[in-house]
């Protein structure tokens, strides 16, 4: 289904101004997006993390819906509990309504720390929505390096030395460990391509079973460009293939979003200062451009090949 | 109400209760000496003797988060776990007691590693007494099936967790006869359970879990202990409704006997109780006064009610089933000295670490130690000193 922008700004049940959010920040949009489009009342699990720190500070909330917290590394077995708990009382009589359960952490609640039990859910295919707003590092506690930070990036952990420079490691392929479940639907989206996240968003609630959206959200400190460069740098993410759009439903991959002109990824790279050791270095950006392009490569297989 | 009289395991008395009990929600993880509980009880979910939710999670950890995550949608929600387990749970444990969720945990009590170790000691309940979980200790398989019940009871009336503490092996696996009762009789009990308005779902939105800073922090810990201070007289209502409903009496927090006139007065908790109250009977028959005295509810602690039943005494001994490892003996032989520094006349404390690790406590050993006569300080118990091994 496409969704209509007009339509979608007259909802106005959202995630309620004051929050403390930096300027800039990406992941309110997913947030927003994710109220406006789904077709279920959601009960939000929310991992420890920028999001549950500056949404939800005693006395104040900025939720609509119903919103639980409880650690850094189990937002997928939280959930899990909640929506069994949904399942028993709706069996006995004692609840009417059916919400889709949506966990939500970022990339270190998701990629590190939180993989277990992600894993333990998605097997166990509770019926529950995963969105992993993925800003490439631990930023709530001042950006760490996590094992969704590219290689070459300056983080705090990763710092750039003398014999050192950024990280090491190329970034996990999550949203491939999460396909190799074998759950309903899966996805990788940004927050610039908010038509394709909302449709996507949309489909992972409908969607019976598990489902997991990985959502590229710039951070603006974190990633050191200036606030109101946020959509413009994650679209040069998926512009360049450094983020490619894509799902898989059923076993199916579909790229959802084929840049015309990819553009380099050096373009990326040198709108954040996370990167600026990096782009005068012509043979480490590419080294980065190889990486993308071999991504981009494999992902065209598996989706031309009707995997 | 008639019971019935059957032999049943400690484990399979838990699974039984947690049958009558109707959760909504069990989430649990295997771990020896609790694996029965979880096998027994996923065998009633697949006959359809119960419509529990059953979550078979991926660990410990996933257990009581999504316990956590089930309570606070209101369900009424129990589980089990032991030793490694317990201390994987850990930091859950005070999200659990923080959040105010009525969860029932069975701990089937083990030592911890290292050395591996897969029998009964205290050492796993007592690293978790400070999380903010009522616990009881029980003494004999009768006991922790009652106690699973009336934990459930006490938890959603305190809006607490409650741990009930069985023995591993000692009770987990030994066959004793146990009065059940009928399922409409554990119905009439305890009802339908959890959804009180509080909840995820079923009512407004709520938020659960928020950021609470210096300037709130510190009033939600206090309200907490204000819930822990309400818990005895939570637990004297329930140990009174439980006999209206099953005609049994349950000490609520200290079970005491002999203790008016005993000049030497011996304190434990859990299934040792029977071979220590039948020391202190056969040192009354050799002429010596002695008492005994079973802690039943550990957290919160029956300070008052210990100051009452051991304050007559010349001499304490506390068998202790785990050590703090601080120079100061167990934790119960540390919170009983904690106790009596309140009273004029204090008896001298002698804390006695024992079985740890399932080594057995033999009665001569306790007759011996009484007959001998406690000198206070701390003392291992059994311990082949030659065989403690240092490094040159």
């Amino acid at each position: 289904m496409s969704l209509n922008l007009r339509e979608l700004s007259e909802r106005t049940e959202g995630l309620a101004p004051g929050h403390r959010a930096c300027a800039g920040c990406g992941f309110p949009v997913v947030v927003r997006l994710l109220f406006a489009v789904a077709r279920r009342p959601l009960v939000v699990v929310n991992a420890t993390g920028c999001m549950q720190v500056v949404t939800a500070i005693y006395p104040y909330s900025a939720w609509p819906v119903p919103y639980l917290h409880n650690a850094f590394e189990n937002a997928a077995a939280t959930a899990s509990g909640v929506e069994a708990a949904v399942k028993a009382l709706r069996r006995r009589g004692q609840l009417q309504e059916e919400p889709k359960v949506v966990a939500i952490g970022g990339d270190g609640a998701t990629y590190d720390i939180g993989l277990q039990s992600l894993s333990g859910a998605l097997e166990r295919g509770h019926d529950f929505l995963y969105v992993c707003y993925n800003n490439e590092a631990y930023m709530n506690t001042g950006v760490q390096r996590s094992s969704a930070t590219p290689q070459g990036a300056r983080t705090t952990t990763t710092p750039v030395g003398r014999v050192q420079r950024g990280k090491l490691q190329p970034r996990k392929d999550l949203t491939e460990i999460v396909v190799a479940h074998g759950i309903p639907y899966a996805a990788q989206a940004s927050i610039s391509h908010w038509a394709d996240l909302g449709r996507k968003l949309q489909r992972a609630v409908d969607v019976r079973g598990s489902s997991f959206v990985n959502v590229l959200t710039p951070c603006q400190p974190g990633w050191d460009y200036p606030p109101e460069k946020t959509v413009e740098v994650a679209r040069l993410a998926v512009e360049s293939r450094y983020w490619p759009l894509y799902e898989v439903e059923g076993g199916k991959y579909r790229i959802t979003y084929v840049p015309r002109q990819p553009v380099p990824v050096q373009a990326f790279l040198e709108t954040q200062g996370r990167f600026r050791h990096l782009v005068a270095d012509g043979a480490a950006v590419a080294d980065v451009q190889r990486w993308v392009d071999a991504h981009w490569e494999r992902l065209q297989a598996k989706a031309r090949s009707g995997l | 109400m008639t019971a019935r009289r059957v032999g049943l395991t400690g484990n399979e008395a838990v699974a039984l209760a947690w049958k009558q009990i109707r959760p909504h929600v069990v989430a649990a993880y295997p771990i020896t000496p609790a694996t029965q509980i979880v096998e027994r009880f996923s065998a009633y979910v697949a006959e359809g003797e119960v419509d529990t939710e059953f979550v078979p999670v991926e660990s410990e950890h996933s257990a009581l988060s999504a316990c956590v995550g089930a309570a606070a949608a209101g369900a009424r929600v129990v589980t089990a776990t032991a030793s490694q387990g317990l201390a994987l749970m850990h930091e859950i444990l005070y999200v659990a007691s923080g959040l105010r969720l009525p969860i029932v945990l069975n701990v089937a009590n083990r030592a911890l590693s290292a050395p591996i170790n897969i029998h009964g000691d205290h050492s796993d309940t007592m690293g978790a007494r400070d999380a903010g979980w009522v616990q009881m200790y029980a003494r004999s398989v009768q006991d922790a099936y009652d106690r699973t019940l009336l934990a459930v009871w006490v938890a959603e009336r305190a809006r607490l967790p409650v741990m009930v503490c069985l023995d591993g092996f000692t009770l987990t696996h030994s066959l004793e006869p146990v009065e059940v009762y009928p399922d409409e009789a554990v119905r009439a009990f305890l009802g339908e359970g959890p959804l009180d308005g509080y909840t995820l779902v079923g009512g407004e939105p709520i938020t659960v879990g928020p950021l609470a800073l210096p300037d709130s922090y510190m009033e939600f810990r206090r309200a907490l202990a204000a819930a822990m201070e309400r818990v005895p007289e939570i637990l004297a209502e329930g140990v009174r409704e439980f006999r209206t409903h099953f005609g049994r009496d349950l000490p609520s927090v200290v079970e005491a006997r002999g203790t008016e006139d005993a000049e030497v007065a011996l304190v434990v908790l859990g299934s040792y109780a029977d071979s220590v109250e039948q020391a202190a009977l056969r040192a009354r028959v050799r002429g010596q006064r002695a008492g005994f005295v079973r802690v039943v509810t550990f957290r919160p602690f029956p300070a008052a009610e210990l100051r009452r039943a051991l304050g007559a005494a010349r001499e304490v001994v506390v068998l202790d089933r785990a050590d703090t490892l601080s120079g100061l003996g167990g934790p119960l032989g540390v919170e009983v000295r904690a106790a009596l520094y309140e009273l004029e006349n204090r008896p001298r404390v002698t804390d006695v670490i024992f079985g740890l690790g399932g080594r057995e406590l033999r009665d001569q050993e306790l007759d011996a130690l009484l007959r001998d006569g406690p000198r206070g300080g701390v003392v291992y118990l059994g311990v082949e000193e030659p065989h403690v091994l240092e490094p040159a």
